[in-house]
């Protein structure tokens, strides 16, 4: 595994808010080109991006708009550079289109989406959780994404790594979903030794020009990548396409290539989630949380134990892929979910589909400008486990 | 002639996508010729040329080419060929795309990278409608002609993508059309030489979509009436000022060409100043 360049890493304890820690991870990813366009409350991760990359070798460019910005990305990632794009919920809503280019082409980037209430403009300066099915679902057609929730500055820098590994190994856009909160939140992250990082790198062709085909796989379905100008005169196209990047207009490879799509991630689900579970041996009711709201969360499940309550927690640092045998399993052993979520109720639609009814599932939504009060979640976790 | 055209199929053309899904009487394959003759002319390497294209008939040519060609999304083949250009400077990318692609759903695009000024070759099929889906009006669609979507005749006024190229700062812009294969060729070549932003637009035929809405059908048709539509920048200033005045015919040629700093050399240059 290579390791980070210690010219891009600044080592050291730091007091960052989450944007500007996002824009640190990007660059120990060795991230060299962002375009992207201003938005609150995300601009922050563009500004410091755009001061800190000229003296480190690499490239900003502010586009036209969002759509621009996600589509030159994709060019740049088959230009060679590793890449990133960052905005808030209207932006995320332009980028759409290319988000499913990115797909189809399976081209490695990152998304950072500072999430903020919705719909529409809403609001601009304080914070949702409400895209968490846009990531999964945004761009027509089907596709499998993965997206990652930080609850922290710290992990707003570790997680943009791992975005940028991740995106690498399954060739594929990955979504960091930030919120106004964590991305305004100024906490210590510490930034580690460079050659502590490890690095997943592109995965690039060993054929020679002529004989490499841009969509051939092995067994782990995910084709090695050239880049423009090396040599290889190939073509890519948008439309279904075979292993030579053909276009092919049928029933047969259009099934081939969707099932790959969606395949090399959904059968790497158990490899690529991340959770981070607490007090569940013995638990009846299990708070479910991702993001700032995992930090809520805590609190009341803190005060649930202390009046004896069996209650555990579980906190998503991968949103998608959803860790459907996980729920499951979990479903069988506890009586309900509670789920917390800045917003009318998306991810609980999942554990509600994994649950299947062995378990309860009760949403605890917020419409966005706030986090919860810990003591409404306090009193779902005494209802349920009553 | 024939002996060269031999050529340059067998040395630039991908033969496994042949036959293209072009038209009978179709111009865009006058395009992919003129173009591959202005790159043999220049002797630039293949493997150093990128194609980008977004959707819409013109923009499958880069599959037709031996060369790397990347097939995007309808409109962004500009802001998809800036990400390439400036995550590889070294590179010659050749964006071919055409009117709806360009000026409708990409219209944006078009004028931030004419205004950015990265050294990109766009090379626009304007046939006057949106070919692809059936012959739709575009927003080049001459006032009154008929589409399928304007069947009682447009109503808008059609953009001057030149002038548009040229007032968003582009330093390089010409206009042809089916009638001049010579002056295309030099112009293509101009095109690619020129640093910065260029931007050639082909007026070509579209016999199936326009052509069939405004008896322009038959392909030697279409060809009279781009000839006796048009005017060389040349004539019309031979023209005496009132005549110039009066003139309602498209004007072909070179209509722009000045120097202006590139994008991406003056990053390398401010890099350079750090």
């Amino acid at each position: 595994m290579a390791r980070a360049d210690p010219g891009h890493v600044l080592t050291g304890s730091h007091y960052l808010d989450g944007d500007h820690a996002c824009t640190e991870g990007a660059l120990s990813a060795g991230c060299n080109f962002i375009a992207g366009y201003p938005i609150t409350p995300s601009t922050e991760v563009v500004e410091r991006f755009a001061r800190r990359i000229p003296t480190v070798g690499g490239t900003f460019i502010q586009m036209e708009d969002e759509i621009a910005s996600i589509t030159a990305i994709l060019g740049a990632a088959w230009g060679g550079a590793k890449v990133m794009t960052v905005t808030s919920g209207p932006g995320f809503s332009l980028m759409m289109e290319n988000i499913g280019l990115g797909a189809m082409l399976e081209t490695p980037c990152v998304i950072v989406n500072v999430q903020r209430g919705g719909p529409s403009t809403g609001l601009p300066t304080m914070v949702g959780q409400a895209d968490i099915m846009q990531a999964r679902w945004g761009s027509h057609g089907d596709y499998e994404i993965i997206a990652l929730a930080p609850q922290s500055p710290q992990e707003a820098y570790t997680l943009t790594i791992e975005a940028f590994n991740l995106a690498e190994k399954y060739r594929t856009p990955v979504m960091v979903m930030l919120d106004e909160c964590i991305g305004h939140m100024t906490e210590k992250v510490v930034i580690p030794e460079a050659d502590s990082i490890e690095l997943t790198e592109r995965r690039k062709t060993d054929k020679p020009p002529g004989e490499y085909l841009p969509f051939a796989v092995g067994e782990d379905m995910i084709p090695d990548m050239a880049h423009a100008g090396e040599g290889h005169r190939y073509h890519i196209t948008s439309l279904t396409h075979d292993e030579q990047g053909y276009p092919v207009m049928s029933a047969e490879v259009q099934d081939k290539l969707v099932r790959r799509l969606c395949d090399k991630i959904r059968n790497n689900t158990d490899e690529i989630v991340m959770l981070e579970e607490d007090g569940l041996d013995d638990a009846d009711v299990v708070v479910l949380s991702y993001g700032i709201t995992s930090r809520v969360a805590r609190a009341a499940v803190d005060d649930a134990r202390e009046k004896g309550l069996k209650v555990g927690r579980l906190r998503l640092l991968t949103v998608w892929p959803f860790p459907e045998r996980y729920i499951r399993e979990l479903a069988e052993r506890v009586k309900a979910f509670v789920v917390p979520e800045i917003n009318y109720g998306q991810l609980v639609l999942e554990v509600e589909r994994c649950a299947a009814g062995r378990a309860q599932t009760i949403l605890l939504p917020h419409m966005g400008g706030d986090v919860h009060d810990p003591a409404v979640i306090l009193q779902a976790i005494e209802e349920a486990a009553s | 002639m024939f002996n060269k055209a031999e050529k340059i199929r067998e040395k630039y053309i991908r033969e496994e996508m042949w036959p293209s899904i072009f038209c009978t009487g179709c111009g865009i394959g006058n395009v992919l010729s003129y173009t591959m003759r202005a790159l043999d002319e220049l002797k630039l390497d293949i493997d150093r040329c990128v194609f980008c294209s977004g959707i819409g008939c013109s923009s499958r040519l880069p599959g037709y080419i031996e060369a790397d060609g990347l097939h995007t999304t309808h409109g962004r083949a500009i802001a998809f060929a800036t990400g390439v250009k400036l995550a590889a400077p070294d590179l010659n990318v050749v964006v071919f795309t055409g009117d709806g692609d360009l000026a409708g759903i990409g219209g944006n695009h078009f004028i931030h990278a004419a205004r950015r000024n990265a050294d990109l070759t766009v090379i626009c099929v304007n046939n006057f409608n949106y070919g692809m889906t059936g012959g739709q009006v575009s927003p080049t669609t001459p006032v009154a002609a008929v589409a399928t979507t304007a069947p009682y005749g447009n109503l808008e006024e059609p953009f001057d993508l030149c002038r548009l190229a040229i007032g968003a700062g582009a330093p390089y812009v010409a206009r042809w059309t089916v009638g001049y294969p010579y002056e295309t060729i030099e112009a293509i070549k101009n095109a690619l030489a020129k640093p910065g932003f260029a931007f050639v637009e082909l007026l070509m035929p579209c016999p199936t979509g326009y052509g069939k809405e405004n008896e322009q059908r038959e392909p030697a048709v279409a060809w009279q009436w781009y000839k006796e539509n048009t005017i060389t920048r040349g004539d019309l200033g031979r023209l005496d000022p009132e005549q110039r005045a009066a003139n309602r015919k498209i004007v072909v040629g070179t209509l722009w060409d000045v120097q202006k700093p590139e994008y991406t050399a003056r990053w390398a240059e401010f890099v350079q100043s750090l």
